[in-house]
């Protein structure tokens, strides 16, 4: 294997066995919102390991709370030094990008995380038990469930404060994962998210088993998807000879005449790229839960605690659309013709079974994951429009959706019995009659998400519509509306159900959380409400940043 | 002076919204604050008046631009008013009756709790119809147009409580939205053709237009005129329309409002003279309803109902020489005016009447009061007077002249309107003075006042005791003073007119005016006209005057037993329109129940079922997630491959 110039990376820099190794260089400042993040996990597993219990709680808040915000002000000036635009670049020696879409996807990323932190740290909903204040989040996780030692543990008054670092693991591989700009990094940020997702979703309070029971499955699946990614890059990096986007962009559009030796019997072999192409669109269409490669999301969704599923949702979506599109729209522009069609079914299935699948559906979480497999196919059509409006539509709609998502879940774990969260949806039957706000609130999400105007999901609608109808995506526009349509009805039954029906005697209370959850649902209601009512100035913003650096 | 004419408007909006939105907290003031701003706008009427008196004929019509309303690409629509003699002559009538009406209405609505509201929808009809007649565009005429009919529907529904009041309103204001279609048609045509509706260009350029256009527009505009004027075929609505209040009646069913389609005729006179068709639908249109309304006037006992006929009948003399062209323009509007004067005037007398009756409205019932009422007496007769054109009175010159002018139009169309104009002058005499003798003359056929418990819905202001007679009185100043001041317009208006030719000469500049070429003599038709005035009264004295009246109506002939029922109006629409409308709407809702319905509900069942298979799918089970991402990879792989095979 040679490191000719044209071709070398970080990796294979690493990797070159002839060659001195030389002193990788690394953008520092330009990385620091990922830095921050990471050295901010480190500094909880710390935490964790040397502060008494009582203080980890608060401890571990600050540092979440501070890092992410430190986080998102380092975005912030990343994209006011016109890294977003003129100065776009590739750094860390061709691994990650530094531009437009990446910052503005870091930034959604880290506001939608900070919210989350704010809904993993409640500690009101919940009963107190024994007289200590406790989570969504098992007492000790690794006790079996039902156990002695779990009784125990409970008794204690432990409290599994270790989903702070996590949650901050899990968002540092977010911010690479859009940003990757090779295929090395991208495996690499899909499992540092993946891997405390996997934990995280097994680690509820109440309904134990159902919770690990998701994340096993979760889990399964998830390592079954990474095998086509990492297959799919293997077999493009059979044919490229580089693993970097840029590189093997330039060998489909034929610009690279010199074959390596090594590889002269697969480069330039284009079955190689279009089944590697496919399986890395297979790994990423899992992540954003496409069908047909959906089915672990009602189930993960579900038995997941609720903190985690809203911030799973917002955030993963937000990732994974982004590698997604930066795939499609730097590897891939030369293939258009080839993976636009396949796309094409995939958004039409993903479009019409998560809607049709959720008119059926009698549980509120598995209600919401098939509204956002049916979001998903939403997006898609803006991803297919492969025009600069589809980019920045896209941008927008992730934005939007994101916030949407982690208030409605937020909603859900404020509606309880004795059970823990009342998620059958039967029995939030008149619940606007007891708790007209909440109901009122969660209206206003569900609104949103059906696309009623002057809610940000009508203008995420709109905008990838637009895109996609004005990128020759006419007739799966038609095929979005029509799902909108029957996506509406269930919507709608939900608000009906809330506000029309009698309310039953043994129905669920509504619990009044403190100011974290508060907080998180008005932002998400005050984001929905601006996004749909004042949309210019954002999508703006998202068209600026609708350049990909290549 | 530009800047006064949209004080014309704002004082009286004012006052409708300060009255209507104030609340309780004015119904102390709020009638006079209603007339006070009525008040204002007559007066600034005035000075603009006398200012534009001072002016040069050609330096008189006065042009004030608010603002563009609707400025859109090629689409321009603005507020301006126009301010020319024919504008001048409706504002100085509207705010002259207008204010006169709300005097009026103090005295006669003084026992209404709902007062307030009255002054305040009388303000705000007052403040459409001052914008119908200033607009400087059809558009924004149209929006005074509808503005008046929201007032008219709002007014005649007053007394919401009485069905009959509430199924009159609904009646006029649908049978007005058919006229309102026709506006807003003519309205469109005039854009496509002109590409503008404002009054100016639409005007000057009408004759380069072609006359199939200036007649379909022509049509149109009758169309809105007839629904608005209350002339055949939409005229069924006005006589209903005497549910409400009697100043309503006098003010908005009488003097100004259902003049409004001569006004939109006599404007939008260059399209019409272009159109000689359209002219003839109009003379058509005037002719048939002044002998229509006159006919239903002999039959009705109602008081109120025989002016209604009368109302239409002498409306229709106004259509019918606006249909003239530029030989009745200026004839039209006289006639319009003073009718304004002496038709209010004997409205307002029936209120009087009524109001010194129980109620009562049935003729009848009535008799012998003009020893009781002597000032509702004298200015009820010199009303009366007029409107059968008795020589030297106001009714007299105006009508006279729309006589002359129906012949001068020559050929056999000019003897078919002047013979039609005549027989309706025979009727006018006719049915007036069958009112005059049934209610002032005779003996008193006074009936106790029935039980309230019993018929829905009293005027207010009567104190009616159950089982007593009527102890007739006169009315109050307030109430008086106003028919005192009608009725010396009634007298002399006509005269004034006509010293000089002075109207001829003030309108002339806007509407222009033509003398025709008449086969009789000026004096022939007085005379003509003569003749006939005596003979409609020889007759009703024959069969009023001369033996009494008895209580309950004979059942007369089949065609005063039609005439009675409005000459079937009411049937007509019902078979013609109603029935077939209420098929048309029965087969619909069908065909929404079972074909659109089916297919929703259909379509929404198979969504459902649908959902419930697919949901199967999700079984729980990670080995067949597994094998569904395996397929989906492999059906994903195998489509890019075939992708590019093909």
């Amino acid at each position: 294997m040679s490191s000719a110039p044209s071709v070398h990376s970080l990796w294979m820099t690493a990797a070159g066995p002839r060659d001195k190794i030389p002193t990788p260089h690394i953008e520092y400042g330009q990385l620091s919102p990922v830095l921050i993040v990471v050295g901010a996990a480190v500094l909880g597993i710390l935490v964790e390991a040397f502060l008494p219990r009582r203080q980890r709680y608060a401890a571990q808040l600050f540092v979440s709370v501070v890092s992410l915000a430190a986080a998102f002000a380092a975005v912030i000036a990343l994209a006011a030094g016109d890294y977003g635009t003129s100065k776009a670049h590739v750094a860390a020696m061709g691994a990650i990008a530094v531009d437009g879409p990446a910052l503005f996807l870091q930034g959604t990323i880290l506001l939608v995380s900070l919210v989350a932190v704010f809904t993993f740290a409640e500690r009101r909903l919940d009963p107190q038990t024994h007289g200590n204040r406790v989570d969504s989040f098992a007492a000790q996780p690794a006790a079996v469930p039902g156990g002695e030692a779990e009784e125990a543990a409970v008794r204690a008054g432990f409290t599994s404060t270790e989903v702070f670092p996590l949650l901050l693991f899990a968002v540092a591989g977010m911010l690479v994962f859009p940003a990757a700009n090779d295929l090395l990094t991208l495996f690499v940020a899909l499992e540092v998210f993946s891997l405390p997702l996997y934990i995280l979703c097994a680690l509820a309070r109440r309904h134990r088993l159902l919770s690990q029971e998701s994340a096993v499955k979760y889990f399964l699946l998830g390592a079954f998807s990474s095998a086509f990614l990492l297959f799919g890059i293997a077999l493009l990096y059979g044919y490229a000879g580089t693993v970097t986007y840029s590189g093997i962009a330039d060998v489909v559009d034929g610009q690279v005449s010199r074959v390596d030796p090594a590889l002269a019997q697969t480069m330039g072999n284009d079955a190689l790229l279009l089944i590697g192409g496919a399986m890395v669109l297979v790994g990423l269409l899992f992540k954003v839960g496409a069908v047909p490669f959906h089915m672990w999301t009602p189930d993960v969704y579900q038995g997941a605690p609720t903190p985690v599923t809203g911030f799973m949702a917002a955030a993963t979506k937000v990732a994974a659309f982004g590698a997604l599109l930066r795939l499609l729209y730097v590897v891939l522009p030369g293939l258009r013709w080839d993976w636009r069609p396949v796309l094409w079914g995939v958004a039409i299935l993903t479009m019409l079974g998560g809607a049709v699948v959720a008119i059926t559906q009698t549980d509120v979480k598995r209600l919401l994951a098939y509204s956002s497999i049916a979001h998903a196919g939403f997006i898609l059509a803006g991803v297919i429009a492969t025009n600069k409006d589809g980019v920045s539509s896209v941008l927008f709609y992730l934005a939007a959706y994101s916030f949407v998502t982690l208030g409605a879940f937020a909603v859900v774990t404020l509606v309880r019995d004795a059970g823990g969260e009342a998620t059958q949806l039967s029995k939030w039957a008149g619940l606007g009659r007891r708790s007209p706000l909440v109901a009122a609130v969660f209206a206003v999400f569900l609104l949103a998400f059906a696309g009623i105007p002057l809610t940000s999901g009508f203008a995420g609608k709109f905008a990838v519509f637009k895109a996609a109808a004005e990128g020759g995506a006419g007739p799966l526009v038609v095929v979005g509306v029509i799902a909108s349509a029957v996506a509406a009805f269930f919507y709608i039954r939900v608000i009906v159900l809330m506000f029309f029906n009698e309310p039953k005697a043994d129905g669920p209370t509504v619990a009044v959380p403190s100011a974290l959850t508060t907080s998180a649902i008005g932002i998400g209601v005050a984001v929905t409400l601006v996004l749909g009512v004042a949309p210019q100035y954002f999508l703006d913003l998202a068209s600026q940043a609708g350049v990909f650096v290549r | 002076m530009e800047n006064l004419i949209g004080l014309l408007v704002a004082a009286p909006l004012l006052g409708a919204a300060v009255l209507l939105c104030g609340g309780r907290a004015l119904d102390r003031v709020g009638h006079w604050l209603g007339t006070a701003l009525a008040g204002v706008s007559f007066l600034i009427g005035a000075v603009l008046f006398a200012d534009m008196l001072g002016e040069e004929t050609s330096d008189r019509a006065l042009h004030s631009h608010l603002f563009s309303w609707i400025p859109v690409g090629g689409f321009r629509a603005d507020v301006g008013f126009q301010l020319d003699q024919l504008s001048m002559t409706f504002v100085l009538l509207i705010t002259g009756v207008g204010t006169l009406i709300h005097i009026y209405s103090i005295g006669y609505m003084e026992h209404d709790e709902r007062r307030r509201r009255f002054f305040g929808y009388l303000n705000l009809f007052l403040a459409a119809m001052l914008l119908l007649v200033l607009a400087d565009n059809y558009l924004l005429l149209y929006v005074g147009w509808e503005g008046v009919g929201l007032a008219s529907y709002l007014l005649i529904g007053f007394w919401q409580h009485k069905p009959s009041a509430a199924t009159a309103a609904k009646k006029a204001f649908i049978v007005n939205r058919v006229g309102d279609v026709g506006l807003s048609i003519a309205i469109m045509l005039m854009f496509t053709t002109f590409g503008t509706f404002a009054f100016a260009p639409v005007l000057s350029e009408a004759d380069r237009a072609g006359e199939g256009k200036l007649t379909a527009i022509g049509l149109m505009l009758l169309l809105a005129a007839c629904g608005k004027s209350a002339q055949v075929p939409l005229q069924s609505w006005l006589g209903d329309a005497m549910e409400g209040p009697t100043p309503v009646s006098a003010l908005i069913h009488a003097a100004t409002m259902v003049t409004a389609g001569v006004y939109l005729i006599t404007r939008s006179g260059a399209i019409f003279n272009a159109a000689p068709d359209a002219q003839t639908a109009v003379v058509t249109v005037g002719a048939v309803t002044l002998l229509f309304g006159a006919i239903v006037g002999c039959a009705k006992d109602d008081i109120k109902k025989a002016l209604a006929g009368s109302t239409m009948s002498q409306i229709g003399y106004m259509i019918l020489a606006a249909g003239l062209g530029p030989i009745g323009y200026v004839f039209a509007i006289m006639h319009l005016v003073t009718h304004g004067f002496f038709k209010a005037g004997l409205f307002l007398g029936a209120g009087s009447v009524m109001h010194a009756m129980n109620d009562e409205v049935d003729m009848r019932k009535y008799g012998g009061l003009r020893r009781y009422m002597p000032i509702t007496f004298a200015t009820f007769g010199l009303g009366y007077l007029a409107i059968i054109g008795f020589p030297g009175l106001s009714g007299f010159w105006s009508k006279d002249k729309i006589i002359e002018a129906a012949f001068a139009k020559g050929g056999t169309e000019g003897w078919i309107l002047g013979a039609a104009t005549l027989l309706g002058a025979a009727i006018t005499a006719y049915y007036m003075t069958r009112v005059m003798l049934l209610t002032f003359f005779g003996e008193k056929r006074w009936q106790p006042a029935p039980d309230p418990h019993k018929t829905a819905g009293i005027e207010p202001g009567a104190e009616a005791h159950p089982g007593e007679l009527p102890h007739p009185h006169e009315s109050p100043k307030s109430m008086t003073i106003p028919m005192i001041v009608l009725a010396f317009g009634s007298v002399f208006a006509g005269g004034l007119f006509s010293l000089n030719d002075a109207f001829v000469n003030w309108l002339e500049p806007v509407t222009g005016h033509d003398h025709g070429d008449s086969p009789l003599s000026a004096a022939t038709v007085t005379a003509g006209t003569m003749v006939v005035l005596v003979v409609g009264v020889a007759l009703a004295w024959a069969q009023y005057g001369r033996r009494p009246v008895p209580v309950t109506a004979p059942r007369g002939s089949a065609l005063t037993r039609a005439a009675r029922r409005d000459l079937l109006q009411d049937d007509f629409n019902h078979v013609v329109l109603v029935k077939p409308g209420e098929y048309l709407t029965r087969g619909l809702d069908r065909v929404d129940h079972t074909l659109v319905d089916g297919a929703v509900n259909g379509a929404a069942a198979s969504v459902g079922g649908l959902s419930g298979r697919l949901r199967k799918l999700q079984n729980g089970y990670a080995r067949t997630y597994a094998v569904s991402m395996f397929g989906g990879a492999a059906v994903l792989i195998a489509a890019t491959l075939l992708m590019r095979a093909v």
